[in-house]
């Protein structure tokens, strides 16, 4: 691999960035949704939606740039992923939408049928839409079908192969485990005590998922690691995501649940990062014709739009990043319903 | 069914969802901005509990913008994936420029509009609700940048030929003011005004007619009406200032809106009519000579019309004349209307005639009529292009999705946006209904 850090690769990393910062934020969203069904009474239920009440909104943003970023910097990656994956892509929507509604709508009603309703639908949506953005991370990852002119020349149900169902999984597993984490932080007495026992079951089923992902990556997908191979001081990343998961039950453990939540990001990151490393310099690989390959120099704007995006960039994402921490600051601690709680 | 016609189909329908909601946003963001203003400068309880009512409102019609609107920024590449190739270079800075600079304040602040009360003090919250605000009004120029270009490319040149040719921008600044740029941004803004205006004015209304809330009503009322006058008169100006733009940059859309036929001859200004599409004549009321002189000041200057373009290179004529010719009768009632208003609440009968109210309470719904034609006049009068004179709809659709998948989609989407339309009503008349809590500023508190 030639490494060199040019516009391209600083693009390459941003996008990355985006999608982290999607992964860690929204994570817990979509895992508080996918926990939901679990908790039992109403009242419990408003508390775990109020627990992302003010957030969720903002944290999908991530995605919502990510995707923009993706179209002005890497056009042909939008547009090959976006209509390739095209029904996938549609039900990702509408696991978005529903979400969206779901928390709104909820407890705008008391009729039990209705919240019962939107409760099934923010659980089934969140875990429908983690799901999605698993399986096409894995069919990225696997390679896809494209033609010479860089189109999807497969099938949808191609896209639904068993490694990138495995990572689909997994992707689901991550943010249960994630959202699990986050809802301890919010939550206090009884309930919390229940949601630490959850704890437990999802590192369990998400290590699982895991080490299956890593050793049929190793076997399967070996272009996945010559990156890693080839500088072997990456082999840091893997090592500091063990020991980040291993962290997590320590920090339960002792009550120290925000170190917990860290060591949950710290793990996303490195997952991301190592994804990132095996993909680079491709940005979606061809299977089999491997010429047909987007990479970030054949799929990527000019150099001057990729400048201005970098300005904006620049100028936008610190002040983003410092309002972001401190409504998250004035929100900070165990949530209370009060008037204006969904 | 055409692929072409079934992808339009599904933008259309998208798109015409997701619109009643960010004007709603942005218009209601300004009065919100306004009465919050209003108490903090005077700390009337009264403002305070208006505020907090419209809020609520607002977050409503919010979490339906949002979820409607991730659907735009996905179509872009699972439908025009062609497009996608072709504008991304200059498209994508504008879109990645709104979610950085207007997306991320806009839901960032909104958490404490609606949830940030008691966590923070009076000061702070104001200042979210104009950062909301101005969140809400900075997001438009973004995509109506995106979108003017579009309609008159600037600040690009193009790479590569055939299927392989792309625009690749040359200066951003051209890009951003390109020459439809600024009578777009302001027309969507007064529109987008007027839309809030008139919904704040018809719940009120409703509260009037119902004598619930009085004195709520009356003061959203006074605040609405300076806004819905001043947005109606401007929408005249910017709706004229954009037909001139649009009559020297993009002659054939003119033509569409007055059924234009003849290649250079001296116009009329039809205040209705019907276009005869085969036999390429307009049949209506006009007045002779009208659309030179607005143009050119001068009733016989030669206007370019449709037979100028060949046949290939005409919008749909007769659709975009009449979803013209309504938006401009809308806007001319609205004007009425507010004038109306303003002149009932002078005379002090506006609170009192009840037949004038039901007209009020109904009036919510012309905004919304203005503001969807004059988006189809635009688009639909840009036909047969997506780009302007560059790329064509019919060549800009994805390689790869065939006309089944999209008939799925499409019927998916319709289901569950009648479902969520029915739900936004039902919700919003509930909210309506239940009304705004009055009580007292000394319970509310402030953080420990």
């Amino acid at each position: 691999m030639n490494f060199t850090l040019d516009l391209n690769t600083v693009w390459f990393g941003l996008i990355g960035v985006l999608f982290t910062g999607y992964a860690i934020l929204d994570g817990f969203d979509l895992g508080i949704g996918a926990l939901h069904l679990f908790t039992k009474n109403d009242t419990d239920r408003r508390i775990m939606i109020n627990a992302i009440g003010p957030v969720w909104d903002g944290n999908e943003v991530w995605l919502v740039t990510g995707g923009g970023a993706l179209f002005a910097a890497f056009p042909e990656v939008y547009a090959t992923s976006f209509s390739g994956f095209y029904m996938a892509m549609i039900l990702l929507l509408f696991g978005l939408i529903f979400r969206a509604v779901a928390i709104d709508f909820r407890s705008k009603q008391p009729m039990r049928w209705w919240r019962q309703f939107w409760d099934a639908s923010f659980s089934v949506s969140s875990i429908v839409s983690s799901l999605l953005i698993g399986v096409a991370l894995g069919n990225i990852a696997w390679g896809i079908p494209l033609d010479g002119e860089f189109e999807f020349a497969g099938t949808f149900w191609g896209l639904l192969h068993p490694y990138a169902l495995l990572v689909g999984v997994t992707t689901v597993a991550l943010f249960t485990m994630h959202g699990a984490i986050y809802a301890v932080m919010k939550t206090e007495g009884e309930l919390q005590a229940r949601v630490r026992g959850w704890i437990n079951n999802t590192i369990i089923i998400f290590v699982i998922c895991y080490v299956m992902t890593t050793l049929v990556t190793l076997i399967y997908v070996p272009h996945m690691t010559t990156n890693l191979k080839a500088f072997p001081v990456l082999f840091a990343i893997p090592i500091l995501n063990a020991l980040a998961i291993a962290n997590i039950p320590r920090e339960i453990h002792r009550g120290r649940e925000f170190r917990a939540f860290l060591s949950s990001c710290a793990s996303m990151v490195a997952l991301l990062a190592l994804f990132g490393i095996g993909m680079y310099p491709n940005m979606i690989l061809s299977s089999p014709v491997v010429e047909n390959s987007l990479n970030i120099y054949n799929a990527a704007s000019s150099t001057k739009t990729l400048n201005i995006m970098l300005i904006i960039a620049l100028l936008g994402m610190p002040i983003v990043i410092a309002y972001t921490i401190s409504i998250y600051w004035i929100f900070r601690g165990k949530v209370k319903l009060d008037a204006s709680s969904y | 069914m055409d692929l072409a016609l079934l992808s339009r189909v599904q933008f259309g329908l998208t798109i015409g969802f997701h619109y009643i909601f960010p004007p709603l946003s942005i218009g209601l963001g300004l009065i919100l901005v306004i009465m919050e203003g209003m108490y903090m400068k005077t700390k009337n309880q009264l403002y305070h509990n208006m505020t907090r009512f419209w809020v609520k409102i607002f977050g409503l019609i919010f979490a339906l913008g949002v979820a409607t609107g991730i659907v735009m920024e996905f179509q872009f590449g699972t439908n025009w994936a062609t497009y996608s190739r072709f504008v991304g270079d200059v498209f994508g800075s504008a879109l990645a420029a709104e979610g950085v600079f207007a997306f991320f304040l806009e839901s960032g602040f909104l958490a404490i509009l609606l949830f940030g009360w008691n966590k923070v003090k009076p000061r702070t919250h104001f200042i979210s609700t104009i950062l909301v605000a101005f969140g809400a009004h900075f997001s438009a120029i973004w995509i109506v940048v995106a979108n003017s270009w579009q309609q008159t490319p600037a600040g690009h040149h193009i790479v590569g030929t055939g299927a392989a040719a792309r625009a690749e921008i040359v200066d951003f600044w051209q890009v951003v003011f390109n020459p439809s740029f600024l009578d777009r941004i302001s027309h969507v803004y007064m529109g987008a005004w007027q839309a809030g205006a008139f919904f704040v004015l018809s719940v009120s209304a409703f509260y009037l007619l119902k004598k619930k809330h009085l004195d709520f009503a009356k003061s959203s009322i006074k605040i609405a009406i300076p806004v819905a006058v001043f947005a109606s008169i401007m929408q005249l100006a910017t709706g004229h200032s954009s037909a001139d733009t649009v009559a020297r940059t993009q002659p054939a859309k003119l033509a569409a809106f007055e059924g234009h036929y003849e290649a250079s001859a001296p116009a009329g200004l039809y205040l209705f009519g019907w276009v005869d599409e085969e036999n390429e004549e307009t049949i209506g009321i006009q007045i002779p000579g009208m659309l030179s002189f607005m143009i050119d000041f001068d009733t016989n200057a030669p206007v370019t019309g449709l037979k100028a373009f060949p046949p290939e290179d005409r919008p749909p004529v007769n659709l975009v004349f009449q979803s013209y010719h309504i938006m401009v009768g809308v806007g001319m009632i609205l004007i009425l209307l507010a004038l109306m208003n303003a002149y009932g609440w002078w005379r002090k009968w506006l609170f009192e005639k009840r037949w004038y109210l039901k007209i009020v309470i109904l009036s919510v719904l012309l905004p919304q009529i203005g503001n969807q034609l004059g988006w189809f006049s635009a688009e639909v009068g840009r036909q047969p292009w997506i780009v302007y004179g560059l790329l064509r709809t019919s060549d800009a659709l994805s390689v790869s999705v065939g006309s089944g998948q999209v008939v799925a989609s499409l019927i998916l989407f319709s289901i569950i946006y009648l479902l969520l339309f029915a739900l936004f009503i039902y919700l919003l008349n509930e909210k309506i209904q239940h009304g705004p809590e009055m009580k007292a500023v000394m319970e509310e508190g402030h953080p420990a």
